[in-house]
């Protein structure tokens, strides 16, 4: 099997997709953050100003979704259909949802009734906390396990099994994570009142975060003994859950300080060092099966061929630095506090 | 009804829905760079209001075309889920260079082209409006490739057997360009330059007849103009080269393009009729020996028809495919003439006299969409029953682990919110072109204007 720097070709596009994933996850967590919290501001002002804090930069964050998709697609195909024909009900519903924020923000500022705003306003809220929502869903049928039988088949009923408690409170601590990242993320584009309000909510933020996921992190260490083992075995990897808790606890101390490009800095640590937490508990699975170990599907099974896998690590090489390029140039443009003026939705 | 047709449905939906959109993105990227860059070069501040006006108009077709490009990508895994195993290996890295290179680029400078126009230099916002249009085209380039490896499988082998077999790609290169993709490329490429003319021409003959912004409409009109004229007649290359590749690797699609059923004889070529697939028979208005003569120069030679393929080969909705192909060619030949007219008229120096012809162009917007999707129907459709031509069949490429009842919920709910979507485009469409160009007066105060004088003065 071929290999780059001593790591074989599937575990190296394992590590891809996985970082993928966590850009994506870091970059429209804030969006689904903020937009989560749409609500909450009362005045059409503030409203405004948190809709073009994301309003340049939603759609290059979602790439990274369209990215991710791609590569999960050509480098694990087996695993890209599986998850996605079994999980048909809550990946319908998310694309559902990204196509109703994404009109949300496009289409709120195009007319001036009240009625319109408001709508669109409920429309960009809800959509935003359904899509983070339905992403820990996904993530915790992940851990679970999906009924996957012998031959890639699928067993379940395909309507509600994805809805087990387990999914549900991941769930809803992806939601406060993201609540969080988003309240922290709208501090730096924010000033006055607006600016108040959210150091509030993004303390409610932290603390949903920090009930939720220690409530997750109780249920798996009780409840499901097997995302435990990697961990057992090797000792030494028991620094990563404790990076995670030192990360998270610094975000808060960060915030309290008004460090809030440092407290957001973390915050992404955070998200992208919890998504790692998963990755070890899955390596070398990719898709655990809730029927039967022996069904479960590991990187080599599902991976595409080592020429295929080679070439999208030149791909990936080529075109990994010119999306950071621009997306960095894009952020430098847009940096700063949102200032309205006549091209903002 | 059963899986697989209500997969097809679902799927002809979505991706015929998001059609209307990418092809309005290209074809408006390319004339908002000829009129910024029009503006940069003259400082003309007309020019830089066609500019602004295009690009809000681009803003809210390429909005829907990613809301509903997304679900495209997915759609391959939720619904396809045996064709996504087959197919990963090389289809996956054309579709995942699509969003590296292409959809990456387009929309890292998307923000900067609709709300960077006071926060960068002039030239910095030109780059990203040619970053952006570049993104689209290249966006293209992907799509087709993986869907013209559909057509013609090139550069890959098959391993495995059962649920585990699958194409394994062989060589990149002979896979980007397997034997069709540069024909259909250049063939979509240009349909969609013609459907962003078509809207050009459109809304600017409408403002013709209103009597609004009328010089600078004319102004704009005619570059439309030559863009139209230029991409119609070039689709006469294109489209003979497709139908080239298509007799040497897709026989059996030829022949239902055409209707021709006889295993070997010479072929007609209708203008336009009505295929009778019982009775294997075609009634219409024909060219005797057409389509031999298009393909050989010789109207004796003869071309393989449907039957020398078995039933279970052949695509089944003959007529359709003879439609949808018939009807394409039939808007192309308009959209000549039109353009022909167009430019014989401006010759003449009566073009915008002629109230009838601009009305004519008003509506004639709706032909090269039309048009498109035809001609992605008649290649689809003329595909089957195959969904990798001569390896695997779309009867077995479904997911089995998706119930009927998943998809008819599916179904319901992607055409509700489609219906909705498409309603409040047109609603905001028409409003943002009954708005015009007047509100985007210039502010000669402004540091970009400045800064363009500037440049001009050294």
């Amino acid at each position: 099997m071929e290999t780059f720097l001593g790591i074989d070709y599937p575990t190296l596009w394992f590590l891809v997709v996985g970082g993928l994933f966590s850009g994506y996850a870091i970059l429209d967590g804030f969006d689904f953050g903020a937009g989560a919290w749409h609500l909450f501001f009362r005045k059409e002002e503030e409203r405004r100003v948190a809709l073009n804090a994301v309003g340049p930069i939603w759609d290059g964050n979602e790439v990274w979704l369209v990215i991710g998709g791609g590569a999960l697609f050509a480098g694990f195909p087996v695993v890209y259909a599986t998850l996605f024909s079994a999980m048909y009900i809550p990946f319908i519903l998310f694309l559902l949802f990204i196509i109703f924020r994404a009109i949300s923000i496009e289409f709120r500022s195009k007319e001036e009734m009240a009625w319109w705003r408001k709508t669109w306003d409920i429309a960009y809220s809800v959509s935003s906390i359904m899509l983070a929502f339905l992403l820990g869903v996904v993530l915790g049928n992940l851990l679970t396990g999906i009924a996957i039988g012998p031959d890639l088949s699928y067993l379940g009923d395909g309507l509600f099994d994805f809805l087990n408690p387990y999914a549900l409170m991941v769930g809803l601590t992806t939601l406060s994570l993201f609540l969080s990242h988003g309240a922290i993320f709208l501090l730096l584009k924010t000033e006055g009142q607006m600016f108040e309000r959210l150091t509030q909510l993004a303390r409610a933020g932290m603390i949903a975060f920090m009930v939720t996921f220690g409530l997750t992190t109780l249920y798996t260490l009780l409840y499901m003994p097997h995302l435990s083992d990697f961990f057992r075995e090797h000792p030494v990897a028991f620094l990563l859950p404790l990076a995670v808790f030192l990360s998270i606890a610094n975000v808060p101390r960060l915030a309290s300080k008004r460090l809030y490009l440092r407290a957001f800095l973390f915050s992404s640590l955070t998200i992208s060092m919890l998504l790692m937490l998963v990755a070890f508990e899955l390596y070398p699975n990719l898709l655990l099966s809730s029927i039967d170990p022996q069904h479960d599907i590991d990187i080599y099974e599902a991976a595409s061929s080592q020429k295929a896998l080679g070439i999208m690590l030149t791909i990936a090489a080529i075109g990994t630095p010119l999306v950071l390029g621009y997306t960095a140039f894009v952020y430098k443009t847009f940096s700063g506090k949102v200032k309205l003026d006549e091209h903002s939705y | 009804m059963d899986v697989e047709i209500l997969a097809r449905v679902q799927f002809a939906f979505t991706v015929g829905f998001h059609y209307i959109y990418p092809p309005l993105s290209i074809g408006l990227g390319l004339l908002m760079v000829v009129f910024e860059a029009t503006f940069i070069r003259t400082g003309n501040p007309e020019f830089e209001k066609l500019a602004k006006f295009w690009t809000k108009i681009f803003a809210l077709t390429f909005g829907v075309g990613v809301a509903t490009g997304i679900v495209m990508e997915f759609e391959f895994g939720t619904n396809w889920a045996t064709y996504s195993r087959y197919v990963g290996d090389v289809f996956g890295s054309a579709l995942a260079a699509e969003g590296i290179f292409a959809f990456a680029l387009e929309s890292g400078f998307l923000g900067i082209l609709l709300f960077g126009w006071n926060r960068v230099k002039p030239w910095v916002h030109m780059v990203s409006t040619i970053g952006v249009f570049f993104g689209s085209m290249f966006s293209a380039v992907w799509i087709v490739v993986a869907n013209s490896w559909q057509q013609t499988p090139a550069g890959f082998h098959v391993v495995g057997e059962g649920m585990y077999a699958r194409a394994e790609i062989t060589d990149f290169w002979a896979m980007v360009f397997n034997p069709s993709s540069v024909d259909r490329l250049t063939h979509v490429w240009l349909g969609a330059f013609l459907a962003g003319a078509f809207l050009v021409l459109s809304v600017h003959a409408y403002y013709i007849v209103r009597g609004r912004q009328v010089e600078l409409s004319k102004k704009a009109f005619k570059i439309a103009l030559v863009v139209a004229s230029v991409f119609s007649l070039g689709q006469l290359f294109t489209g003979h080269n497709s139908a080239d590749g298509v007799a040497v690797n897709q026989p059996a699609k030829l022949a239902a393009l055409e209707g021709h059923y006889p295993a070997s004889a010479p072929a007609d070529m209708y203008l336009l009729g009505w295929v009778n697939q019982e009775e294997k028979t075609v009634s219409g208005i024909k060219v005797p020996g057409g389509l031999s003569f298009l393909l050989y120069y010789d109207f004796d030679t003869p071309v393989t028809g449907l039957e020398a393929f078995a039933p279970e080969d052949r695509p089944s909705q003959v007529n359709a495919v003879f439609q949808f192909y018939h009807g394409m060619v039939a808007i192309g030949m308009t959209l000549i003439g039109l353009s022909l007219m167009g430019l014989f008229f401006w010759w003449r120096g009566t073009l915008f006299e002629k109230k009838w012809l601009m009305w004519v162009f008003v509506w004639s917007v709706l032909l090269p969409q039309l048009a498109n999707q035809m001609g992605w129907f008649a290649a689809e459709m003329g595909r089957q029953p195959w969904v990798v031509y001569g390896l695997l069949r779309t009867s077995d490429a479904f997911s089995a682990a998706v119930t009927a009842n998943q998809l008819v919920f599916s179904l319901i709910l992607f055409f509700l919110v489609y219906s909705l979507l498409f309603a409040l485009f047109i609603y905001l469409l028409n409003k943002k072109i009954q708005g015009g160009l007047e509100h985007l007066d210039h502010d000669q105060s402004h540091p970009r204007t400045q800064a363009i004088a500037q440049n001009l003065i050294n």
